[in-house]
């Protein structure tokens, strides 16, 4: 169609679309380049006038193993973390699109997006409160048990994926839900006519094609919790050292913004790696 | 008292300012300059308004230093990272005779080689204090003598340090015998923090959270500084400062003039306010840290902690002052740091 426009066709068309260009230019694609280039710096500009350009960034990557440790540790939390939303969220958001209906389904959902409209530093530390020893869940379970519990589960890994999970879940659930809604009941009606048992519906029918919301969801999930730093910094203590929070470390406590910006693409390249790698999946789903 | 001593100073020095100047203090947050008490009395007997900006590192300090000429009146600096502003001219001499209050200061701080380049003084000492460990009384009998109570496995799991690089080699240094400012075997200083690491409840990054965890309990014992101790006993937490028998780590914190600042007269009557034992007394009974005026720590009541603990000879022996690190050092131990870090 684009061969057959006209000038004035033409002049409309840049005219509506120069806004949103403009807009990704300023608010994307310039920081971007921004970081980019300080990756490849000795040091900051306005640290001194002896800057230079250098590899040496990204190499440290490479020289020092604790990088890549901590890179793949990262990568196994965004795994953990999306498998626990996927097995949560998954059959919430199929309850949701095809048990309930009317006001429960509203309230219900309500309930779903309720921790979005919440800071999310907030809900971090409200985690704190209830895990941390003698904290609001330990005290709630010791009271209604016959023994006495010690989870001790603040400042552990398990601190930091409960954390994650509450914060990252209603993704999974939304896209999840999206999908499974534009799931005409008139199918499920015909397989169910021909004898198919709940489980096959849902292996055969509704699970195939649900897929490409649910794995939106897994991306929307994965890629944050690979580089997230707050949460792991509150929730795990000694345990909580991972890639986001070494990056943080390079901008907020030692200042080498550049180590940091090259840290920083080293993990956005990994991560398109990873879903360039699993894009045939993706689109298989679509299919 | 104050009014007087400032009203003394204004005539000596501020008469040759007729207009008043706003000047600009970079410090911490929260950090003895910004009280709004003492800016205010500032403000009245001199004409000087005082507006502050912050850093949250160092290294942001000096950035800000390099970044914006001009800017700043009045900057806050550790002794640790005085020579590299002076080497980078961002700071200028100070005409110390100006300063009324000066003379309090002993020589030991007055003098020292971080602070004073070819004669001339380019800090003013103004407060120093004392890294070690604080306990909650309530998980010990009796103060424990030595460090290597953060390895007793009686506490294991219930000690917290600092996520500071080199504040952890340092700790590792005293509990390895070793000098803090010349750590000759790393390797040592490595397997004593790596052991330390199981012990650790978490990390503490300010002094609200260290206050949070000790008061739920979460920990026996943690490191840090004399002047937060001190408030946090204030408060009625059941909070002992130790100072060890292998020692503390001492710091000294200097005011400084910018090289670029274009309000010095009022700048120094700032720093002589601010090192003013009328101010201290008062700043002492919120909590502060020691002042490295000795007239200042003289004039604070008998029962002060900056006064009993700070002022015992028998703890001051066993002060290491900190000096300078270069940037090759930081980097190094940062690495084993994160490295010890990321091992777990």
């Amino acid at each position: 169609m684009a061969g057959t426009l006209n000038m004035t066709d033409r002049r409309r068309l840049a005219m509506l679309l120069t806004p949103a260009y403009l807009w990704l230019l300023i608010a994307v694609f310039l920081p971007l380049a921004a970081m980019l280039f300080f990756s490849f710096l000795t040091k900051m500009p306005q640290d001194g006038p002896d800057w230079a350009i250098t590899l040496d960034n990204y190499s440290a990557f490479l020289t020092n193993p604790t990088y890549g440790t901590l890179l793949i540790k990262s990568l196994q939390l965004g795994m953990i973390v999306s498998v626990i939303c996927v097995i949560i969220g998954y059959p919430c958001a199929l309850v949701l699109a095809k048990s309930i209906k009317g006001r429960a389904r509203e309230a219900l959902f309500l309930m779903v997006i309720l921790p979005f409209w919440s800071n999310s530093l907030v809900r971090i530390f409200s985690w704190a409160i209830v895990l941390r020893g003698n904290g609001v869940l330990e005290l709630t379970l010791n009271a209604v048990l016959p023994f006495d519990l010690n989870l001790n589960l603040m400042f552990t890994t398990h601190a930091v994926v409960i954390g994650l999970v509450h914060s990252y879940l209603p993704y999974v659930i939304l896209t999840s839900y999206l999908a499974l809604q534009a799931i005409d009941d008139d199918l499920i009606d015909a397989a169910r006519s021909m004898g198919a048992s709940k489980l096959t519906i849902l292996r055969r029918l509704l699970l195939p094609l649900s897929l490409p919301g649910l794995l939106a969801g897994v991306v929307l999930v994965f890629v944050p919790v690979v580089g997230s730093f707050m949460e792991p910094r509150i929730l795990g203590g000694r345990m909580g050292t991972y890639y986001g929070t070494l990056i943080e470390d390079q901008f907020v406590a030692v200042y080498n913004w550049p180590l940091g910006a090259a840290l920083s693409f080293i993990l956005l390249a990994v991560v398109l790696v990873i879903l360039a790698v699993a894009s045939p999946v993706l689109k298989g789903a679509r299919t | 008292m104050k009014i007087t001593l400032i009203a003394a100073a204004t005539l000596t020095l501020g008469a040759l300012t007729a207009q008043a100047d706003e000047i600009r203090v970079l410090n911490w947050q929260g950090y003895g300059t910004d009280l709004n008490w003492a800016t205010d009395a500032f403000a009245q007997s001199t004409g000087h308004t005082v507006v502050h900006e912050y850093f949250n590192s160092e290294q942001e300090m000096l950035t800000k230093l390099r970044t914006n000429p001009g800017a700043y009146d009045v900057v806050m600096i550790n002794a640790v990272f005085t020579p590299q502003a002076i080497e980078e001219g961002l700071i200028a001499p100070i005409d110390v005779t100006t300063l009324a209050n000066y003379s309090g200061i002993p020589a030991a701080f007055a003098n020292d080689p971080k602070l004073v380049n070819d004669g001339a003084v380019y800090g003013v000492p103004w407060t120093w204090g004392l890294t070690s460990f604080a306990i909650n009384t309530q998980a010990f009998d009796s103060a424990p003598a030595s460090i290597q109570a953060l390895w007793d496995p009686v506490h294991a799991g219930r000690i917290s340090i600092r996520d500071d690089a080199l504040e952890a080699m340092q700790i590792g240094a005293l509990a390895t015998g070793q000098d803090i400012n010349d750590i000759t075997d790393l390797d040592a200083v490595t397997a004593k923090l790596a052991e330390l690491m199981p012990q650790l409840r978490t990390f503490w990054s300010s002094e609200n959270d260290w206050n949070q965890y000790m008061a739920a309990g979460e920990m026996d014992a943690a490191t840090y500084w004399s002047g937060s101790a001190a408030r946090s006993a204030a408060m009625g937490l059941p909070v002992q400062f130790v100072v060890p028998e292998e020692g503390a780590i001492g710091w000294l914190d200097g005011l400084s003039i910018p090289a670029t600042s274009r309000h010095t007269e009022a700048a120094s009557l700032f720093i002589d306010w601010m090192i003013d034992p009328a101010f201290y007394v008062q700043w002492d009974a919120e909590g502060a840290p020691a002042s490295a005026n000795a007239d200042a720590a003289a004039a604070l009541p008998d029962d002060a902690f900056n006064k009993v603990v700070l002022g015992d000879p028998s703890i001051m022996e066993r002060v290491h002052f900190q000096d300078a690190t270069s940037p090759e050092t930081r980097e190094q131990y940062l690495q084993i740091w994160q490295t010890l870090k990321a091992a777990q």
